[in-house]
């Protein structure tokens, strides 16, 4: 059986003296899509930038394709190139044209010629419903846009996995459906994914397997009808109780 | 019941109104203008010494007469400020990006960086235009590029305008958000690419209005440069000819040739600034 495509075996991360993350494992299949849920302060953007090496991990051994890459050995920017990353800011470059905050990473990163970049580019921003909008700044673009142009910059260059960071939370409420489609187009294409997210419903949906962290521990890991409708671990049963309350108010 | 919506001539009466009220703010500003401004002439050329003054400083004949060399050497100070502003761009920005950088083993170049921006900052460009151009000759270097003052003159305002634009540059890349640079890393750049085509391009644009604010400083102090004996310099021969005939309208001549550069780098300052504030 092939390895997982992220192994995260262990890994401590501590922000001065501030532990943040306090050893987690946790395995990702092929094909396979992870949501992880828990509380603001948990350390779910702080696991996902220790995967895409923004972030340097104290201890423990992150695996990509079975091969160690927080080995300080190891090329960050080569890791980089295999992983998507998507920013819950969405983190657009505003100096550049819509196009070329996708293209930018492919003639930079992967070799291709500008022509290549820009055609592949082109399919990318189509496939996520930005046919024509390619020549515009990003700022003339509404968030649930912005954000499908940030999915798609990640995705452009064909990445082993996506890891998205709250990819909703900045939107108003009426543009959180189109991105999550994007998301889900993801999904349907087979794409490995790990999915920081509040949106409950949405978890249930696309997840294979739900996470719950909590102070910097993965508390219980299970498929979602477990996790978010039987969970067993009482601060995952006080987390999603509070979210049912703080819903009905 | 019968809505009552807003009556249709509503608008028209409206637009009209505001046009009124925008006729009337035109006139007070253009009255209050011709008060104001006839007042200060008024007030100085009934001043007993205008008279003097006119014939010393607003000399149409001595105008007509120096207009042409002092303009000549006008052109030599706009040719320097072209010169000196290129090489000031391309310095400040690398001391810059030099102390940008957290390699332990560029740590001397940083710390050359440092001083250099330190030091420079911290004399007055008067100072280091006497101190280069009078220092530098005393050493008795061959002649070339070393004895030459205009070549001084031009590596002394560099050097005091390279260190002040560092600082810009600096304050531009601190404006650059952090998820700028995360996110140029996460598309598959090096960090040096993620400077160069993220960070750079962003830093330099916020920081545009400062540089332009810059260049008129500098464009001003190339004036300084007569001090050490640049004398075909606009302000050296301006005020070379007033000596000579006890008439100082070359030097207003002088300062209205200034007056046509830098007041529409000014001007194109302001609509700069305020088409980012938008
Ligand atoms: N660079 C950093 N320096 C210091 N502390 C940090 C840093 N990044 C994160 N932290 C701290 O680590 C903790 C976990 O942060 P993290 O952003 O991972 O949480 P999160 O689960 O993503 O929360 P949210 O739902 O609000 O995004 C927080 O207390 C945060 O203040
Ligand atoms: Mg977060």
């Amino acid at each position: 059986m092939s390895p997982p495509v992220i192994d995260i075996q262990g890994i401590t991360k501590a922000f001065g003296d501030r532990e943040v993350l306090k050893g987690i494992d946790l395995a990702i299949a092929e094909h396979q899509a992870v949501a992880l849920i828990g509380a603001s302060g948990s350390g779910k953007s702080t696991l996902l930038r220790c995967i895409d090496l923004l972030v340097d991990i104290d201890d423990g051994d992150i695996l990509l394709d079975g091969e160690v890459i927080t080995d300080p050995s190891v090329s960050p920017v080569a890791v980089r190139r295999k992983l998507g990353f998507v920013f819950q800011a969405y983190n657009l470059f505003p100096h550049l044209n819509v196009l070329d905050n996708v293209t930018l990473g492919l003639r930079k990163g992967t070799g291709m010629s500008a022509a290549e970049a820009e055609e592949s580019a082109l399919k990318m921003l189509a496939r996520f419903g930005l046919e024509g909008r390619e020549k515009e700044s990003s700022s003339n673009l509404s968030g649930g846009q912005q954000q499908r142009v940030a999915i798609a910059r990640a995705f452009a260059a064909r990445p082993r996995a996506m890891l998205l960071d709250e990819v909703t939370s900045a939107l108003d409420p009426e543009l959180v459906g189109e991105v999550l489609r994007a998301v889900r187009d993801l999904k349907d294409e087979g794409v490995t994914m790990l999915i920081a997210t509040h949106e409950m419903s949405f978890a249930r949906e696309v997840a294979d397997t739900v996470g719950f962290l909590h102070e910097g521990r993965l508390v219980e890991v299970g498929p979602p009808e477990q996790v978010l409708e039987d969970p067993q671990d009482p601060n995952t049963q006080r987390f999603l109780r509070r979210l049912l309350e703080a819903r009905r108010v | 019941m019968e809505a009552t919506g807003p009556r249709p001539d509503r608008r028209a009466e409206r637009a009209a109104a505001k046009r009124r009220r925008d006729r009337r703010g035109l006139a007070v500003a253009a009255v209050s203008t011709v008060v104001v401004i006839g007042g200060l002439i008024a007030l100085i050329v009934t001043s007993p010494g205008w008279p003097d003054v006119r014939d010393t400083f607003f000399n149409a004949t001595v105008f007509k007469e120096s207009f042409p060399d002092v303009a000549e050497g006008f052109w030599l100070d706009i040719r320097i400020f072209i010169v000196v502003e290129l090489v000031v761009l391309v310095l400040g920005l690398v001391v810059a990006l030099v102390r940008a950088t957290t390699l332990p083993a560029l740590f001397p170049l940083r710390l050359l960086a440092v001083l250099y921006a330190d030091i420079f900052r911290g004399i007055p460009v008067v100072l280091l235009v006497y101190l280069v151009g009078f220092g530098i000759p005393a050493l008795d270097p061959p002649q070339g590029l070393l004895t030459n003052e205009i070549f001084l003159g031009g590596t002394a305002l560099t050097l005091s305008y390279g260190a002040y634009v560092s600082e810009v540059y600096r304050a531009g890349l601190r404006s650059v958000h952090p998820g700028q640079r995360e996110a140029a890393l996460a598309v598959g750049l090096t960090e040096q690419q993620t400077m160069r085509h993220v960070v750079v391009p962003q830093a330099i644009r916020n920081v545009g209005p400062p540089l332009l604010n810059d260049f008129i400083s500098l464009q001003k102090d190339v004036a300084l440069i007569s001090i050490i004996g640049v004398s075909a310099e606009a302000f050296r021969i301006a005020q070379i000819q007033s000596s000579t005939d006890f008439n100082y309208t070359p030097l207003l001549c002088a300062a209205l040739l200034y007056l046509a550069v830098t007041v529409p780098l000014a001007r194109m300052l302001d609509r700069w600034d305020r088409g980012r504030v938008r």
